[in-house]
């Protein structure tokens, strides 16, 4: 695998929309060319060489193409936004929308990402070391399909509406989280291994969630039916299982009625 | 001889009545009797007769104070101004007619900026829940003649829409419901003990916050589920709400007013998405309607007509020239603001000064600002230019969308003070200045 090191070199004055910063835009690419690459403050049109200087090499494909961000790009958005294939390191905190609609490869934040980490993402990793804000792999506005495949792994806490309107893939946080957790979800799976203020599973269809602390205020639509064993992220450990929403619509498969699920920690 | 104009429309609240009765003077000029008008809609009329309005653009000078400028030289600043900025942001519009906002959606797409109206602060997440969800929603001519029950949600209409409950809602008679009030149940949710609590046949005290579990323990209930039901939920009793959820079964039909109640609190669109499932829900057993209380008597309008322009209500980022882009949380104006993600800002027809958050209005406060308002208010204080305008409703006419989103033509009733443009007009010649400008290739 070829890396290209991308490193700051001067700060926009208001926030920049990095939406070229992805392996498979940068693959096959000189590193004159990748710098010539769009970026967007505004309504101004910036090359990224204008914020950047470029080290390295890409490789011939996305898939062989590593990109490292190295300083504070807290100010910058849409990493690695529609990426299919290869690896994004950045090396600092940085804004919303990392990871975006990605179907494929690798980012790793060694720090904080924003809002709408993931959203609408349909396969590969990402990995944030810090924080994340609201909307982790939520659907866009609008949308009925939020995330539907791949893994977001959030080290720290995040907000609220964690897999919004999921259809598939896995969410796990490993700190709290707010409010609205797989709220309208048609499937996938987040676990919160800290503890949620509330509305996990609101409007849910189908869906798994493990909670391992405390839900402070449980929603009245899902009833315990059991205590289960089971594995999860590499351990087991053993869950009160909860059906619901009951107050939501439910569909049926092979005659039985397929429920969301909430698996809360004993 | 006064002349009296019936059937003039009220520029102030979300229920845009238009059976007003307006008694203007000999001259045109002023306002001698308003009738049919609640107390703050009176105020309105009062103040565009007033002697005191503004009738110049006034210009920040460098030692402070306010300098009057001509409208021509205000016109060729802010179309400057909005051309060399990287992403001005225009924001407000609770207060103009649709022509005005259709002309701002013009303004904004030569200039390359954000647009962006109240519902910002105040039913935008009802559009992101609508975008959900849906909205199975009526006229306030169809709650007048058919709805039987009323369920009022986060919302105060005693106070904030005060003719909304006298002329759409619980008193009047209408077709099918010629005993008004005696005939209706009227259901509030709300913490607090309101004015409007006061005329409710049932005062659910939900705790605040907690809307979310109230919605989704009648969802339960509809779905016949209600013996799963804690004893309590969001501070409501269970008994209470199984009486509650039986009321609204067996309504002929019903219609959910919800306010700030549901759009600022915890969840925001969210309460409004559950809500508008348990009317998908509701609908199953009986008619059941939901309609958001919009604030002004126009802020309708703009979501209409940059929906029809854009593809989107608010928020808008039309930054790219070829697309819109529109995702609250990023482009909606307090969190640009407060972000500082915006370089130029202008107010229009709102109050951003008093509304915003400090942080906010300290953000934006380091860029040019301009307010565009018939009125002095904190914004325009604070501006470093201030452009009067018509009152719309008072001295220019226009359309007008009521918070039913149906579109009602307001009337102008007296003339406006000499020289002083509608928003039509100035942001038509902005838009025109700039294209100018842009040809001559000064921008
Ligand atoms: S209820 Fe609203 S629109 Fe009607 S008169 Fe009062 S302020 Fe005006």
């Amino acid at each position: 695998m070829e890396t290209v090191t991308m490193t700051l070199t001067s700060q926009p004055e208001l926030f920049l929309e990095c939406y070229n910063v992805t392996p498979d835009q940068f693959a096959g690419k000189s590193l004159a060319e990748i710098a010539a690459l769009p970026a967007h403050e505004g309504k101004i049109q910036w090359k990224l060489g204008d914020f950047f200087k470029f080290d390295g090499k890409a490789g011939e494909t996305a898939a062989d193409t590593k990109i490292v961000v190295n300083g504070d790009v807290r100010r910058m958005k849409r990493f690695g936004q529609k990426m299919s294939a290869g690896e994004i390191v950045i090396n600092n905190d940085t804004d919303m929308y990392i990871g975006g609609w990605m179907t494929g490869g690798k980012i790793t934040v060694k720090g904080n990402a924003d809002s709408f980490l993931g959203i609408a993402m349909e396969g590969g990793e990402i990995l944030i070391e810090g924080d994340a804000q609201n909307h982790v792999g939520s659907a866009y506005r609008g949308d009925w399909r939020g995330m539907s495949g791949g893994l977001i792994r959030v080290k720290g806490k995040a907000g609220n509406d964690i897999g919004t309107a999921m259809t598939g893939g896995t969410i796990i946080i490993e700190g709290d989280a707010f409010i609205h957790v797989l709220t309208h979800a048609e499937g996938g799976t987040v676990i919160i291994k800290g503890d949620v203020e509330g509305r996990v599973g609101g409007q849910m269809v189908k869906g798994d969630a493990y909670i391992f602390g405390n839900i402070l205020y449980p929603l009245p639509g899902f009833k315990k039916i059991a205590t289960v064993e089971k594995e999860v992220d590499g351990a087991t450990y053993t869950f009160d299982q909860f059906i619901g929403d009951l107050g939501e619509r439910k569909t049926k498969k092979k005659g039985e009625i397929i429920y969301g699920n909430i698996y809360l920690k004993k | 001889m006064p002349k009296v104009i019936e059937n003039v429309g009220c520029p102030y609240c979300g229920c845009s009545c238009d059976d007003v009765r307006v008694t203007v003077s000999d001259d045109g000029k002023d306002i001698l009797e308003v009738e049919n008008v609640c107390a703050i809609g009176t105020e309105i009329f009062k103040h565009g007769c007033s002697k005191d309005r503004i009738k110049l653009p006034r210009m920040r000078q460098p030692d402070g104070s306010m300098k009057d400028i001509s409208y021509e030289e205000a016109i060729d600043w802010t179309a400057r101004h909005l051309l060399k900025a990287k992403k001005p942001l225009m924001y407000g519009f609770g207060s103009t007619n649709c022509e005005g906002q259709a002309a701002a959606a013009r303004v904004m797409e030569i200039a390359g900026g954000m647009l962006d109206n109240c519902a910002t602060i105040c039913h935008g997440p009802s559009f992101l829940a609508i975008f959900d969800n849906g909205y199975p929603t009526c006229t306030l001519g169809e709650v007048k003649n058919r709805a039987d029950v009323i369920v009022y949600w986060g919302s105060n209409p005693a106070h904030a829409h005060p003719r909304h409950m006298s002329r759409y809602s619980i008193f009047p008679r209408g077709f099918f419901t010629g005993k008004g009030q005696k005939k209706r149940t009227v259901i509030v949710i709300d913490p607090r003990f309101t004015d409007t609590a006061n005329v409710a046949d049932y005062h659910l005290q939900i705790k605040q916050g907690h809307d979310y579990e109230l919605f989704n323990a009648f969802r339960m209930v509809i779905q016949g589920h209600g013996n799963d039901l804690p004893d309590e939920v969001a501070g409501v009793k269970k008994e209470q709400i199984l009486e509650v959820a039986e009321i609204m079964k067996n309504a002929r039909f019903g219609t959910v007013f919800f306010g700030m109640g549901l759009t600022h609190s915890d969840g925001r669109n969210h309460n409004i998405d559950i809500a508008i499932s348990l009317t998908r829900d509701l609908n199953k057993v009986s008619k059941w309607t939901i309609m958001a209380m919009r604030g002004h008597y126009n802020i309708t309008g703009p979501g209409v007509v940059w929906s029809w322009t854009f593809g989107f209500p608010y928020c808008l980022d039309l930054t790219k020239q070829n697309h819109a882009h529109m995702n609250p949380g990023e482009t909606s104006s307090v969190d640009m603001a407060m972000r500082d993600e915006v370089d130029m800002f202008i107010n229009i027809g709102t109050d951003a000064g008093a509304h915003f958050p400090i942080p906010a209005v300290k953000h934006l406060k380091k860029h040019p600002w301009v307010t565009i308002d018939p009125s002095i208010n904190m914004a325009s204080e604070i501006s470093d230019l201030h452009i009067p305008v018509c009152i719309c409703g008072v001295d220019v006419g226009g359309i007008v969308y009521r918070m039913d989103n149906v579109p009602i033509q307001f009337r102008k009733v007296i003339e406006p003070p000499e020289g002083v443009m509608d928003d039509e007009t100035l942001l038509n010649k902005i838009a025109d200045r700039m294209e100018e400008l842009k040809a001559k290739g000064e921008a």
